[in-house]
């Protein structure tokens, strides 16, 4: 039940509805929930309500600091080894 | 999909992994509660705990809906349907908790109340539109992340002068059941449950925020680190939680960054506080009767308050006895401690609340982890 996904907005409806694209498939949300959604954005999908908008670069933030905990590990290898 | 498959990625997780086995020190014992069953699930899916070291372990917190519901609020909606003739919608989790008397929702509706699982509260809403002539209750249940979009539809209701809906409001607070776990004697008193630290709510937190948690880390001295949904979110709060304890710290950190803020959806706050007000106490399975840990509808709203409408009071009724959700739900026990476990109770056949949701703990374990457990507990370490 607490199944909420990150979604693309494809269009925008009247009454604070939108078009979403889950993997294809396009399903009419409400954006009652968060003020000054555009197309393109990305909203986090819960019960057929948009909870919040997905901020792009703070994903890539994150994945970036994701990937560091292995480059270090790499190097540490690396080091290892050279020794 | 698009910020679902990148947080998923093996390649990645293995790297956190490895770091996650370095910063944890070997002579110390770090032990976290998951408090969300979303938490649970991707950590059980994904074979998490088989990733982490030894000196990491994980704990299945009551962050749950269905499971936390008690029986007697299950019973109280089908008598509504049954009693009462009302058409009772709800999300579909509920529909296959065990109720009293060998009921459940769905075998209610074999008896002929009309019960519908719906995906969104709008449905219930379109339903009592549509037929003026019935009235239809909403079984609300759920968590921060639920509670807006209820909000919502009672004031369109409102709006709309409907006379024929209401709500069995059961929504629940995180806070409130993170410090009743904080207080339970298991972790105050008995040291039965070693709690070093929280990995906070995904969705709750994009609405509560992450300030709310900010009393657990001054009061308590435990870590909170919010984490997203996907395996790799759930194993970097880890590590940051790992880092915590070994630098002394109890902070909240956000992993969760491209969702949560410390302010979290003042909008859907806002719209909480027009409509619900605090209740002085509520019933939750396992953890017993916690003081201002739900939520009722505002005297203005009222007449759409199902409890108010219909004469079916709520009466406590106790679980299963040989069932051992209450005290999954605490943290004190996992699910392999249950003696029904995948022989009695399975998720076709649910005895307790905690088999029922792919959120639920017994749920989670059954459906990807027994067989781990069989081959020793390291067969998937890669
Ligand atoms: S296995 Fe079933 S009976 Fe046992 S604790 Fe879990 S839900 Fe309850």
């Amino acid at each position: 039940m607490c199944l909420a996904i990150p979604t693309r907005v494809v269009e925008l409806l009247p009454d604070h509805q939108a078009l979403v694209d889950l993997g294809g498939v396009r399903k009419a949300i409400s954006l009652e929930l968060v003020d000054g959604v555009v197309v393109g954005d990305y909203v986090i999908l819960h019960v057929g309500y948009a909870l919040t908008r997905l901020d792009p670069e703070e994903a890539r933030q994150t994945l970036a600091l994701m990937a560091e905990a292995g480059l270090l590990e790499q190097a540490l290898g690396d080091a290892r080894e050279g020794a | 999909m698009k910020y679902i498959d990148e947080f998923r990625d093996g390649e990645l997780a293995k790297g956190i992994a490895a770091a996650i086995r370095r910063e944890a020190r070997p002579e110390q014992r770090y032990a976290f509660m998951e408090f969300c069953g979303g938490h649970t699930h991707a950590i059980s899916r994904y074979g998490v705990a088989d990733l982490l070291p030894p000196e990491v372990r994980m704990i299945h917190g009551p962050g749950c809906p269905v499971c936390v519901l008690p029986i007697g609020r299950i019973d109280q909606a089908i008598r509504l349907a049954l009693d009462e003739g009302v058409t009772v919608c709800t999300y579909g989790d509920t529909l296959r908790v065990p109720a009293s008397e060998g009921l459940s929702m769905l075998r209610a509706r074999a008896r002929g109340a009309d019960i519908r699982m719906i995906y969104s509260a709008a449905d219930a809403l379109a339903l009592a539109q549509r037929e003026p002539d019935r009235q239809v209750v909403f079984f609300a249940i759920g968590f921060e992340t639920t509670t807006p979009p209820t909000a919502l539809v009672i004031r369109q209701a409102a709006a709309l002068g409907l006379t024929n809906f209401s709500v069995l409001c059961c929504h629940v607070l995180t806070p409130s059941a993170i410090t009743a776990i904080l207080e339970s004697p298991e972790v105050r008193e008995l040291g039965t449950v070693p709690l070093d630290g929280f990995i906070g709510p995904a969705h709750v937190s994009t609405i509560i925020g992450s300030r709310p948690y900010a009393h657990f880390a001054e009061e308590y001295r435990k870590p909170v680190v919010i984490a997203g949904f996907e395996p790799l979110d759930v194993m970097q709060a880890i590590r940051m939680l790992v880092r915590q304890v070994n630098d002394g710290r109890a902070e909240i950190e956000n992993e969760f960054t491209r969702a949560v803020t410390p302010d979290g959806n003042r909008k859907a706050q806002a719209l909480v506080a027009e409509v619900f007000e605090v209740r002085e106490e509520f019933e939750w399975r396992g953890l017993g009767t916690v003081p201002a840990s739900a939520l009722r509808l505002r005297p203005a709203y009222a007449q759409f308050d199902a409890e108010l409408r219909f004469p079916v009071p709520y009466a406590a009724v106790p679980d299963h006895k040989a069932c051992e959700c209450g005290a999954i739900l605490r943290g004190v026990k996992r699910p392999q401690d249950c003696k029904l476990f995948g022989t009695v109770c399975t998720p076709e056949n649910p005895v307790g609340s905690c088999m029922v949701s792919s959120e639920g703990a017994c749920a989670a374990h059954y459906t990807y982890g027994r067989y781990r457990d069989v081959a020793g507990g390291t067969a998937s370490q890669a």
